[in-house]
């Protein structure tokens, strides 16, 4: 222990501790929320979810979405969204919304899974609308990712990226990335249109194709690199940005390095 | 030329010092006294120095047989990017890696070690190189009359025959690029002004090929959407060429939100409306559609079309709205175009204003 204070004033001291620190609050973060991982049901609601749901629906979303759920300037009204709407958004964590911004963002998911349940059940019962996807869609052991890539490359690659990465729309709005998206959201999102991505209902894409995509960006995970940096896949953003910070600073400093005096 | 290494200024001798009085001209500053480096003083430090050229010249030996590792040693048996077998990438995965590796080892350590080198234990004194004398009146009438002997020795004058025929040759010579260029183009362009939209073609998806119900597409869908008769051209007969043409993305929005000009009010149904998706600047499929803003991006250069506008341009380089599909309903409830498009679809092009005068005499 005597060996250990001594090192207190070590210039790494402060790194060390502050590694140990992020472990610790993260350890502790990751048994806290250990309570979401509940297991996944099948889309049968009860009268008492629906009361469970009305009472989490008044305390997290109504001062945006109205107490009717029928919408209020500051969000838009829910009727006729559907389950599936619901558990897209704030089974990814971009409901309830964090801050105002260009558009919602994912982040780290506020409710359990029953609690996700209850808030789909309650709001279906707004209107009917499309309910939460049956568990044969999202088996992507029955998908054909051949079809599927055909599907996303033209309904899908524009916004994603056809390395399903993402990009940019018009004013700070973006597509996200679709990698490592649960199989279930994937079909949810193409299903509902969450904010400004368009809807593509079954008469657009059939059931069966939504799981030929599902499969195909599955298979797109499991792809292995060829080699390379892969930047972020995002093509010649990334790549522009590289050379022109990273190249020409190497380029600077070895410009700066040839024309010196050495000592 | 003079060596400094005595650390002594100097009068460098670069100034002309004849023809002009002592207050016309700024004296020569000379150069800055020498110092020696410490490679030069200390022959640990030189020794030290030779040790890291030495290092770094070994560290490009061993680039290049990194190289030849890769190039030779990995081989990478059967196909890449399969799924259920990837050790192929794997391999070539690694294959690359050494052989990016190695070459810029290899160039690298050569190159940073002969500067280093240069820089640490080759001499370093100043030199100074003056500037070479003008040239003399002499030396320019050497050069002319080496021209004039040229003339006259190769009898251009004498022989006029010789003399055209090279004109001719020359002037003959370059006109094969021309063509070549020409053919980098479509040389019939009428082509591009029809597409397979006619009347009564019916709206069908891309891929699948199946028709569309006004009644699927509901509001803030849209379809990717490409005519019935594509799907009965081969990919040898010009599949591609008249797809990039007739491509079609299909959009409901709430016809309240929408402004649509008296001569186009028929084009739409019921708020679905059916715009090309080839960008009228340089032609990248336009196909970011926002569904809240009803705005049209394009990737490639940002061009942004506001669809609740006719597709008029808000931002970005293209000069004109994307052109629209007239729509309507079969009486088995499936979309089908009204008539092709009435204006050419695209970048511009050179015979693009007559094309429209002819597409809108037709229409009319």
């Amino acid at each position: 222990m005597k060996a250990l204070s001594q090192q207190r004033r070590h210039p790494l001291a402060v790194l060390v501790l502050m590694v140990l620190a992020l472990l610790l609050s993260g350890g502790l973060y990751a048994v806290a929320t250990t309570t979401n991982e509940a297991k996944a049901q099948t889309e049968s609601y009860t009268a008492q979810d629906i009361e469970e749901g009305e009472k989490l629906f008044v305390a997290n979303c109504s001062t945006c979405h109205g107490l009717d759920g029928a919408g209020t300037p500051s969000g838009p009204s829910l009727v006729g969204v559907g389950a599936a709407a619901v558990d897209f958004q704030v089974g990814t964590g971009r409901m309830p919304m964090q801050a105002n911004g260009p558009q919602a963002q994912k982040k780290a998911v506020q409710f359990n899974d029953e609690q996700v349940r209850q808030f789909a059940a309650y709001v279906a019962t707004f209107g009917p609308g499309p309910g939460v996807p049956e568990e044969q869609y999202l088996d992507v052991t029955q998908g054909n990712a051949a079809n599927g890539a055909k599907v996303f490359l033209a309904n899908c690659a524009m916004c994603h990226n056809a390395a399903g990465a993402g990009g940019a729309l018009t004013r700070g709005k973006y597509a996200p990335s679709v990698m490592d998206v649960e199989e279930k959201h994937i079909y949810e999102a193409m299903q509902t249109g969450p904010q400004n991505m368009p809807v593509f209902n079954d008469a657009n894409i059939t059931p069966e194709e939504k799981r030929d995509v599902i499969t195909y960006l599955k298979t797109l995970e499991d792809n292995p690199n060829p080699g390379g940096f892969g930047l972020g896949a995002l093509g010649p953003v990334s790549e522009g940005l590289f050379v022109w910070t990273i190249g020409l600073a190497v380029i600077i400093g070895f410009t700066v390095w040839l024309t010196s005096r050495s000592a | 030329m003079g060596s400094h290494s005595d650390g002594t200024p100097h009068q460098s001798g670069t100034v002309a010092t004849t023809g002009t009085t002592a207050m016309e001209r700024f004296p020569d500053p000379g150069l800055p006294p020498h110092s020696p480096r410490l490679t030069d003083v200390d022959s640990s430090a030189a020794k030290r120095a030779e040790r890291q050229v030495v290092l770094l010249f070994v560290l490009s030996i061993v680039g290049s047989v990194l190289f030849f590792v890769g190039y030779f040693g990995i081989r990478v048996d059967g196909p890449i990017y399969d799924v259920t077998n990837t050790e192929p990438t794997r391999a070539l995965q690694l294959q690359n890696l050494l052989l990016g590796l190695g070459v810029a080892l290899g160039m690298f350590g050569i190159g940073l070690g002969i500067v280093h080198w240069a820089r640490t234990l080759m001499p370093d004194h100043e030199l100074v190189e003056n500037r070479h004398a003008v040239r003399t009146e002499e030396q320019r009438a050497e050069a002319q009359s080496i021209l004039t002997t040229i003339y006259d020795e190769s009898g251009i004058k004498r022989r006029p025959l010789l003399r055209n025929t090279l004109i001719g040759a020359a002037v003959l010579a370059p006109l094969p690029f021309v063509g070549l260029l020409r053919d980098l183009g479509p040389t019939n362009l009428d082509v591009l002004k029809e597409t397979l939209w006619d009347e009564g073609i019916r709206l069908v998806r891309d891929p699948s090929g199946t028709p569309i119900k006004a009644s699927d597409v509901t509001l803030g869908s849209t379809f990717h959407v490409v005519p019935e008769n594509l799907n009965t051209i081969g990919h040898n007969e010009g599949y591609l060429d008249e797809k990039a043409k007739a491509v079609v993305l299909l959009m409901r929005l709430a016809p309240e939100t929408v402004n649509v000009s008296p001569e186009k009010a028929d084009w739409n149904v019921d708020g679905i409306f059916a715009y090309s998706k080839v960008c009228t600047h340089v032609g990248c499929p336009v196909a970011l559609y926002e569904q809240q803003t009803h705005h049209l991006l394009c990737p490639c250069h940002q061009s942004t079309f506001d669809l609740a506008n006719e597709c008029e341009v808000i931002f970005g380089p293209a000069a004109r709205p994307l052109p629209q599909l007239p729509i309507t309903v079969d009486d088995e409830g499936y979309l089908v175009a009204r008539s092709d498009f009435q204006e050419p679809v695209g970048p511009t092009y050179s015979q693009r204003g007559t094309h429209v005068e002819e597409m809108q005499g037709e229409a009319n």
